[in-house]
């Protein structure tokens, strides 16, 4: 059995879960607490790769991340390199894809936050770039890790957005759910029997940390 | 180090309309019912609300002045504010949460000592009681070494005993603290055992007369309860005793 597209796809997961924690916590602090003109409106447009069927949201993503679309045109002038069809691509595409299943668990764990507890912070002199660190992110831990857990396994599900922007190449963008499908296209059930057997245990193991988490800790947190 | 405030602030069902000076060695009492916009008034002076307009200056620095666009926000103020709630922050245990915004670890420990939470340093807020949290979230104010000391009804949830005793505690920490203090309260037993002065607000307003309209109905309850003792004694409704004239 060729172990390549499970490492990938574990090694994408891992990536994209870091960054996504990374770059959606500030995002989701600001959706919680700041007011401002058209936050309904950037909410919803957040949301929408949960609505939208993964090819729409892959070919919407292939057209900006081409050589003529501004995401791909932007990175070539930066890297040299085109986006779509690469690891850097579909590392992109997930951070999208997967963006409202981190931003969810993180806004409903920052929202149980008592106000009173923001406040106090802030008359004991703490900025609110402070108060996001020492009081917010400790107390979110465990909206962080539903966050964390959520994106790793949607990040190993994922298939037609993949598809869609990074094809199929071997060591770069083929990854288990891509690798299963091509075996299953060629007849070869054994190898993608194999990869499936695989992919249960860690899914479930993932998805039973995330309830063990989920039950301890209330809802989120 | 005198502390000045003449806000205006527009609220729901009435217009905040208050101004009052607070010197460093007085522990001014905000006294009135629910609802009356005491909360609003100390939350104006921590930098957490905001009014429609007026001054707030604090030892000839101006923390608010709506009509010069000043506004010096709750971190630069240096003041302590005791909670209605005492909000410590779960994730510390008791010691982290006073040494929160402390200037030394040894303040920590003296006040700690002090309020006699010491033996509690290193357990989670989660665990400890009520009068236990309240103490802590003095400390934790404290240590800050506060320019000014905000408290509201900080007492409200505590027992009888825990909050004699707290009273105790505060009543002797104000001769040496020489720092103004506000504390507000409903409680009129608490307001004059504590304020050296008393500030009644009633709908947003100054009103130095609820005060003894308050003193009136409680001395009419004190004489009703006592002739409704006297008919329970006698076991007789006396017909010339007419509650409605009291």
């Amino acid at each position: 059995m060729d172990w390549q597209p499970l490492f990938l796809s574990l090694k994408l997961a891992a990536v994209s879960t870091v960054l996504l924690i990374v770059l959606a916590a500030p995002l989701a602090y600001v959706l919680t607490l700041a007011r401002f003109m058209g936050k309904a409106f950037l909410e919803a447009l957040i949301n929408l790769p949960m609505a939208l069927p993964p090819t729409v949201l892959g070919f919407y993503l292939l057209v900006i991340m081409g050589p003529k679309g501004f995401l791909g045109r932007f990175w070539e002038t930066i890297t040299g390199s085109p986006l779509v069809f690469t690891f850097q691509g579909i590392i992109v595409a997930l951070l999208i894809y997967c963006l409202p299943f981190a931003i969810q668990p993180m806004k409903a764990a920052f929202e149980k936050i008592d106000r009173s507890m923001l406040e106090s912070a802030y008359v004991l002199g703490l900025s609110p770039l402070a108060t996001f660190f020492r009081v917010i992110i400790p107390n979110s831990i465990s909206g962080l890790a539903a966050a964390a857990i959520l994106v790793f396994i949607h990040s190993i599900g994922a298939f037609g957005i993949l598809l869609m922007v990074g094809g199929s190449i071997p060591g770069e963008t083929k990854v288990a759910s891509i690798a299963i499908y091509e075996a299953v296209e060629s007849l070869a059930y054994r190898e993608a029997g194999l990869m499936c057997l695989i992919l249960i245990p860690i899914s479930y193991s993932f998805l039973l940390l995330l309830n063990l988490i989920t039950r301890r800790r209330g809802v989120w947190n | 180090m005198e502390l000045k405030m003449s806000v205006k602030k527009r609220l729901p069902s009435f217009e905040l309309d208050v101004a009052f000076s607070c010197s460093p060695d007085k522990l001014l009492v905000l006294i009135g019912p629910s609802g009356a916009g005491k909360t609003t008034i100390i939350r104006m002076l921590a930098g957490l609300d905001k009014p429609d307009e007026g001054t707030i200056t604090f030892d000839g620095e101006t923390w608010l002045d709506t009509k010069k666009g000043i506004f010096v926000p709750p971190q630069k103020r240096r003041l302590g504010y005791v909670f209605q709630d005492y909000p410590l922050f779960p994730h510390l245990n008791v010691q982290k949460n006073v040494a929160f915004a402390a200037h030394d670890d040894t303040c920590v420990e003296r006040l700690m000592k002090r309020f006699d939470i010491w033996h509690l340093r290193n357990t989670k807020v989660a665990m400890i009681s009520g009068g236990e949290r309240q103490r802590s979230a003095i400390c934790q104010n404290l240590a800050r070494k506060p320019r000014v000391l905000l408290m509201d009804e900080p007492f409200s949830a505590l027992d009888a005993v825990t909050r004699k005793n707290l009273r105790k505690e505060i009543k002797q920490l104000k001769g040496e603290l020489c720092i103004p203090i506000i504390h507000v309260t409903h409680d009129i037993s608490e307001a004059t055992q504590l304020g050296d002065e008393l500030l009644p607000i009633v709908q947003g307003r100054i009103v130095p007369r609820w005060l003894l309209q308050f003193r009136l109905k409680e001395l009419s309850f004190r004489r009703r309860t006592c002739i409704e003792d006297i008919w329970e004694q006698n076991d007789t409704y006396n017909d010339d005793l007419e509650v409605s004239s009291l």
